[in-house]
C-alpha cells in the first residue's frame, strides 16, 4: 500500500536512490578504481616513471617475487606491525577508560571533551616536526619533564634504536586517543539505562555490570574505532616521516615510507606498484574479514 | 594597537606581492636558503638593466631534489631557469632536461676557461670532463668546518690541551687531531654550561649523513670505483682505508656529538653552533657568511677546510644554473645567464654572500682578505670530490643513507658490512642499467 | 550499597575522581600544544635555549619570520639602507636582516582554506545523499557497495599517487585547487557515507513516510523532514571531514607543487636563515590550528550530541 502511494508523487524511489548514490560511486570509481587498475598493470612491468624514454618491458610476476623475497620488506612489515599493535592497544585502553570516566557526567565534562579532542586537529606532518623539537635531549620539553620526575640523564628518543619505535607510538597515541574516546563515548551513551536498573535488581555487582552490559554494548563501537585507526596506522606516513625520517637507520621506517622511497625517490614505478598492490591486498583482506566479524557482532 | 593592525595587514601586503607577474618575466628555481635570498637581491640589478622581471620559487633543501626532479620528469613548464644540485647534471643531460649550452656560450663569447676548472668539471660537464656544458657554475661550495676560536684562545684551555696532547690547540691538520680536539671539549663546562665537541652531519632523510661520512672517506683516499673499470666498486669502495674512515666517523659521532644529534644536517648543525652547544660544526661554505655575521657577545668563529688524513680532500657541494629545456622562454633565460656570467656581476655576487666560481673574482688579490673563510674556500675547491652524478644517483644515494645511518647512528653491524651492502645495491642498479 | 539514587547515576565521590583524572589527562595532553603556541611568541634564540624557558620575553619574531623572506647582511650594508618604515622591518633589521619579500605562507594558508572547506562541503553533500539512499532504499548489493566505499580508504596514498598524478596531468588537474578538492572528497566519502548512514539509520522512518502519505514527494520528505533531524550527525561528520582535508599531507606533497600547495607541506619547510626557525614553525602551526579549532568549537554541541548516534531519541 505504501509503495503505491509513494510512486505516484514526484520521482520514484528507485530513481532518487540511483540519483543520490551515482555521483559518489562514479567519483570513487574514477579516482580509486582507475589508479588501482593502472597500478596492477604497472606492477607487471619494469616501468621507471623518470625514464620515459626507456622501453617498458613486461616482467610478469618478477616484481612480486622480488618483494616477497626481500628480507628488508619483511623487516618494514614487522616495524609497522609493532607500531600498529602498540598504538591500537594503548588507544583502545586509554580511550575506553577516558570514555568511561567522561560518561559519569560531572560538571564541565562537555568543555573537557572539546578540549581533549584538540590534538586530533593538528596536521600529522606538523605534529611530527614539532615533536622532534619536544624530543630533543637538550632543549626539548619532553626530556625536561621526564627528567623532572626521574633523572635518566640524557636520553635520545629519536636517536636510539630502541627508543625511537616507542617515540612514534607515544606521538600517535597522544594524537588519536581522543578519536577512540569519542567513539566509545558514543557507544556508552547509547546503552539504555534500564539494562543497568534490571541488573541492580538482580543484585549484580558493578564489575559484573561492566563485563556483561557495558563491554558488549561498547564492543561494536570499539571495533569500529579499531578498524579506522588500524587502516590509518597501516598507511601511516607523514607524521613518522617528519619525526624520524625512518631513522635511526631504518628502525622506524614503516611500509608506506619504504614505498614512498621506492616510488618517488628511486622512481621504480613498476616495482613499487607491485609493492602497493601487495599492501592493498593485505589491508583489503584483513578489512574484509574484520567487517564481516563486526557485522556478526552487531547482529547478535 | 598599531602593531596589531599591521600584523593583520601584513598578510594582505604579502598577497599583493605574491600575485605580481608582469609581461616579460622569468621563473628561477633554487633551494630556500641564504644564498638564494642573496640571489634575489643581486637579480634586482638584472631587472633594472633589462626590464625582465624575475620570479623565484625556492624549495627547502629536504624536498628540493624530490620536487625538482618530479617537475623535470614531467616536463613541467613552471621553471625557465633551474639551479640544480651537482648530482643532477647526469640526469639533466641524459634525459634531456637541461639545454645544452655550448652553442649559446660560443655565440655570446662566454668561455668556460673563465671559471675555475674544478667547478666547471663538477657543475657543468656531462659526461664528466668532456666539453659538453649543461650548466654555468653558479655557486661553488664544499663542506668545511667552523670552530669557536674564542674558546681556543683561552689560556687555561690551551695549556690543558697542550699538556694532554703535546701540541697546540688550533686548526686541526688531520682528522686525528680533530678528534683529539672535539673530545677535549666534549662534556666540558665553559662559562657555567656543559658544552660538546662537534655538530656532525647525521641526517637520514635526504643526503645528510652521506655528505658527512664522505668528508672522512675522501680524506682517507676513498675511490668510488676502479679507475680502469667504471662502476666496479668492490675492492675500492670497501677497501680497508675506507673501512677505517667510516669507523673513525662513527667514533667522532660517539665521542663528540651533543645528545640528540642523530638526525642532523645543515639547520641542526647551525642551531647547535649558534646556541653555543658545540666547539666545531661541519657545514657548507654557503652558511659561513651568516655564521660570521652572527658573531657577537664575545663569540669569534674561525673556519678551516676539511682536514687531511692520508690525502687532502673535501666533499663537493654547489650548484650550476641551467636552462630548462621545456621552458617557453629559453632565449630570455639565456639572457639571464649571459648577465650572470659577467665578471662585475660575479664580483657583486661574492660581495652579497654568493660563492662565485669566476677566476677573476677568485684570483683577485683582494679575494683572500675579503672574508675570513675565503682562503679556505679556495683551498677546498681545489680538492673537492663529489658523489655519483649518474642519472640514477638517487638509487645510489638511498642505500648509502640507510646503511651508513644504521651503522654509525644505530650501531648495527660493521663498517665493512655496511659498505658491502651498499656495493651490493649499487651493483643491482648498475646491472639494471646495463652498465655492468 | 546506596540505593537512594538510580543505579545509573554515579556517586558524588566517583564523579569527583572521574573529573580529577580527566582534568589531569587534559592538562597533560594539552602541554605540547600550549608549548607550541608559546614557542610562537619566543625569539629564535630563546626557543633553543636549554633548559627550556617557561618564562620568557615575548617577541613577534616568529610571526614576522613566518610571513617574510629575509636575508642576512653585513653592518655596512644595513647602515647604507634608508631607515625602516614599519615595526616589522625594524624588528628584522635588529637581527641584522633585510626583508626581501613576502613568504609563501599566506597563499598556502589560503589554498588550505579553499581546498579544506571545498572538500568538506562536497563530501558532506554527496555523502549525505548517498547515506540516505543506503539507509532508506533497497539498494542491490548494498553490503558490497558499502564495503567498496570503505575499501577506497584502504589504499596507501603513496600507492595511488603515481597513477593519479599522471591522470591529473593529462586532465590538467595537476597542482590545481579543483583537483585536490575532488581527491580529498573521494577520500572523505568513505568515512562520510559510513558515519552518515549510521546517523540516518537512527532517524525513524515513520516521519517521512507519514509526510509522504500526506502528499510529500520522497525528495521533499528528504529535504524537509530528514535533513533537519540529521544536522547533528552532519555536523559531526563535517568536523571529521574538515580535519582530514585541512591536515592532509601525503597527497598534497606529491600532487601539488606551487599553485595549489597547502600549508601542511609548507610548514615543515620553514627554514630559518641561520638554523631552524622554531618560533616561525610554531607560529605557522598555531595559525593553522585556529580555523579547525574554531570550526569544532562552533559545532561542538552538535559534535557531542551527534556522537551519541541518536541515543537520546531512543
Amino acid at each position: 500500500m505504501k509503495k503505491l502511494v509513494i510512486k505516484s508523487k514526484g520521482l520514484s524511489d528507485k530513481a532518487i536512490g540511483w540519483l543520490f548514490i551515482a555521483p559518489t560511486i562514479i567519483l570513487l570509481l574514477l579516482i580509486n578504481v582507475y589508479p588501482l587498475i593502472y597500478a596492477i598493470r604497472m606492477s607487471f612491468t619494469n616501468f621507471y616513471a623518470n625514464k620515459l624514454t626507456q622501453v617498458v618491458k613486461n616482467v610478469g610476476l618478477k616484481n612480486y617475487y622480488k618483494i616477497l623475497g626481500k628480507e628488508a620488506i619483511w623487516e618494514k612489515m614487522q616495524i609497522t606491525a609493532h607500531f600498529m599493535f602498540w598504538t591500537l592497544s594503548l588507544q583502545i585502553i586509554i580511550g575506553l577508560s577516558l570514555a568511561l570516566l567522561l560518561n559519569k557526567k560531572f560538571k564541565g565534562n562537555e568543555l573537557l571533551t572539546t578540549t581533549i579532542v584538540l590534538p586530533m586537529m593538528l596536521s600529522p606532518a606538523v605534529v611530527g616536526v614539532f615533536w622532534g623539537y619536544l624530543y630533543n635531549p637538550q632543549v626539548g620539553l619532553f626530556t625536561y619533564i621526564v627528567n623532572f620526575f626521574y633523572d635518566f640523564g640524557s636520553f635520545d628518543m629519536l636517536g636510539s634504536g630502541t627508543l625511537a619505535p616507542w617515540a612514534i607510538v607515544i606521538v600517535d597515541t597522544w594524537m588519536w586517543t581522543p578519536f577512540t574516546m569519542l567513539i566509545c563515548l558514543a557507544g556508552l551513551r547509547s546503552i539504555p539505562g534500564y539494562l543497568y536498573e534490571a541488573a541492580e535488581v538482580d543484585r549484580a555487582s558493578k564489575w559484573q555490570q561492566f563485563v556483561y552490559i557495558t563491554l558488549p554494548s561498547v564492543l561494536p563501537f570499539l571495533l569500529l574505532a579499531l578498524l579506522f585507526r588500524g587502516i590509518e596506522n597501516f598507511k601511516m606516513f607523514d607524521m613518522v616521516m617528519e619525526l624520524t625520517g625512518g631513522g635511526p637507520g631504518s628502525m622506524t621506517e614503516l611500509t608506506s615510507m619504504n614505498l614512498k622511497r621506492e616510488a618517488f625517490e628511486k622512481w621504480k614505478t613498476g616495482y613499487s606498484s607491485a609493492y602497493a598492490v601487495i599492501l592493498f591486498v593485505t589491508i583489503f583482506g584483513f578489512g574484509n574479514v574484520y567487517v564481516k566479524v563486526m557485522n556478526k557482532i552487531k547482529d547478535r | 594597537m598599531k602593531k596589531i593592525i599591521s600584523l593583520i595587514l601584513l598578510p594582505f601586503f604579502a598577497l599583493m606581492f605574491s600575485t605580481n607577474v608582469k609581461a616579460e618575466s622569468l621563473t628561477l628555481g633554487w633551494a630556500a636558503w641564504d644564498p638564494a635570498n642573496a640571489l634575489v637581491e643581486l637579480s634586482k640589478e638584472f631587472t633594472a638593466e633589462t626590464g625582465i622581471e624575475m620570479n623565484f620559487e625556492f624549495v627547502d633543501w629536504t624536498s628540493y631534489a624530490d620536487r625538482m626532479l618530479n617537475e623535470l620528469n614531467n616536463k613541467g613548464k613552471t621553471f625557465d631557469l633551474l639551479v640544480g644540485d651537482s648530482q643532477w647534471i647526469g640526469g639533466g643531460a641524459v634525459n634531456g632536461h637541461y639545454l645544452k649550452l655550448n652553442d649559446f656560450f660560443d655565440r655570446e663569447g662566454i668561455s668556460m676557461n673563465d671559471f675555475s676548472d674544478a667547478t666547471v668539471y663538477a657543475y657543468s660537464t656531462w659526461p664528466k670532463g668532456s666539453e659538453n656544458y649543461y650548466a654555468l657554475p653558479l655557486m661553488g661550495d664544499a663542506l668545511a668546518w667552523a670552530y669557536r676560536k674564542d674558546w681556543f684562545d683561552r689560556p687555561e684551555l690551551k695549556s690543558e690541551f697542550k699538556s694532554k696532547h703535546g701540541y697546540d690547540l688550533g686548526v686541526p691538520k688531520t682528522w686525528g687531531e680533530l678528534h683529539d680536539m672535539c673530545s677535549f671539549f666534549q662534556g666540558r663546562e665553559i662559562d657555567g654550561v656543559v658544552r660538546y665537541g662537534a655538530a656532525l652531519n647525521t641526517e637520514r632523510g635526504s643526503e645528510g649523513i652521506t655528505m658527512g661520512v664522505t668528508a672522512a672517506m675522501y680524506a682517507w683516499g676513498m675511490e668510488y670505483e676502479d679507475p680502469n673499470k667504471p662502476y666496479h666498486s668492490d675492492g675500492f669502495f670497501n677497501a680497508p682505508n675506507v673501512v677505517e674512515a667510516v669507523e673513525f666517523y662513527k667514533k667522532m659521532y660517539e665521542d663528540c656529538s651533543p645528545p640528540g644529534h642523530s638526525n642532523a644536517y645543515m639547520g641542526e648543525n647551525l642551531d647547535a653552533y649558534s646556541s653555543g652547544q658545540v666547539a666545531f660544526q661541519m657545514n657548507w661554505y654557503a652558511f659561513w657568511p651568516g655564521v660570521a655575521k652572527g658573531d657577537k657577545d664575545g663569540r669569534v668563529t674561525g673556519f678551516f677546510a676539511n682536514p687531511c688524513q692520508e690525502i687532502c680532500a673535501a666533499t663537493l657541494g654547489g650548484q650550476g644554473i641551467s636552462v630548462v629545456n621545456y621552458s617557453d622562454k629559453k632565449e630570455l633565460a639565456q639572457q639571464y645567464i649571459k648577465w650572470f656570467a659577467r665578471p662585475d656581476v660575479q664580483q657583486k655576487w661574492w660581495d652579497l654572500g654568493g660563492y662565485s666560481c669566476h677566476k677573476d673574482v677568485l684570483g683577485s688579490p683582494d679575494f683572500v682578505n675579503s672574508a675570513v673563510y675565503a682562503q679556505g674556500f679556495l683551498d677546498s675547491m681545489g680538492i673537492v670530490k663529489d658523489f655519483w652524478q649518474e642519472p640514477s644517483f638517487v638509487e645510489l644515494l638511498i642505500p648509502m643513507q640507510e646503511n651508513m645511518h644504521d651503522y654509525i647512528v644505530n650501531g648495527k653491524g660493521s663498517a665493512k658490512g655496511a659498505l658491502d651492502n651498499i656495493i651490493e645495491e649499487w651493483e643491482e642498479v648498475f646491472e639494471s642499467e646495463g652498465k655492468l | 550499597m546506596d540505593t537512594s539514587r538510580s543505579p545509573m547515576e554515579p556517586s558524588g565521590f566517583s564523579k569527583k575522581i572521574a573529573a580529577f583524572i580527566i582534568i589531569v589527562y587534559t592538562v597533560v595532553t594539552l602541554i605540547p600544544i600550549t608549548w607550541i603556541v608559546l614557542t610562537g611568541f619566543k625569539s629564535v634564540d630563546s626557543a633553543v635555549s636549554y633548559p627550556p624557558e617557561v618564562i620568557f620575553e615575548p617577541s613577534l619574531e616568529g610571526y614576522v619570520n613566518l610571513f617574510t623572506a629575509r636575508t642576512r647582511q653585513s653592518e655596512e650594508y644595513l647602515d647604507s639602507l634608508p631607515p625602516p618604515e614599519t615595526w616589522y622591518e625594524e624588528l628584522v633589521r635588529s637581527k641584522d636582516m633585510v626583508i626581501t619579500g613576502p613568504s609563501k605562507f599566506f597563499s598556502r594558508y589560503l589554498n588550505s582554506m579553499i581546498i579544506g572547506f571545498g572538500a568538506t562541503f562536497l563530501s558532506i553533500f554527496l555523502g549525505t545523499l548517498a547515506a540516505y539512499a543506503f539507509s532508506r532504499f533497497k539498494v542491490p548489493l548494498k553490503d558490497d557497495l558499502m564495503f567498496f566505499i570503505l575499501s577506497t580508504r584502504m589504499f596507501p596514498p603513496i600507492a595511488v599517487a603515481v597513477p593519479i598524478f599522471i591522470m591529473y596531468r593529462k586532465l590538467g588537474l595537476g597542482d590545481t585547487h579543483i583537483g585536490m578538492i575532488i581527491l580529498y572528497t573521494v577520500v572523505n566519502l568513505s568515512l562520510a557515507v559510513w558515519l552518515l548512514k549510521g546517523f540516518m539509520d537512527e532517524i525513524p522512518k515513520e516521519y517521512e513516510e507519514a509526510a509522504m502519505i500526506d502528499g510529500y514527494t520522497r525528495f521533499q520528505a528528504f529535504f524537509k523532514i530528514v535533513l533537519p533531524q540529521a544536522t547533528t550527525g552532519i555536523a559531526a561528520t563535517a568536523i571529521f571531514c574538515m580535519i582530514f582535508s585541512w591536515n592532509e599531507y601525503a597527497f598534497a606533497v606529491l600532487l601539488t607543487q606551487f599553485n595549489a600547495q597547502t600549508a601542511p607541506p609548507f610548514i615543515p619547510t620553514i627554514i630559518g636563515e641561520g638554523g631552524i626557525d622554531w618560533p616561525a614553525i610554531a607560529a605557522g602551526t598555531t595559525l593553522f590550528l585556529l580555523p579547525v579549532m574554531i570550526f569544532t568549537v562552533v559545532l561542538r554541541k552538535h559534535l557531542l550530541r551527534g556522537i551519541t548516534f541518536g541515543a537520546v531519541r531512543k
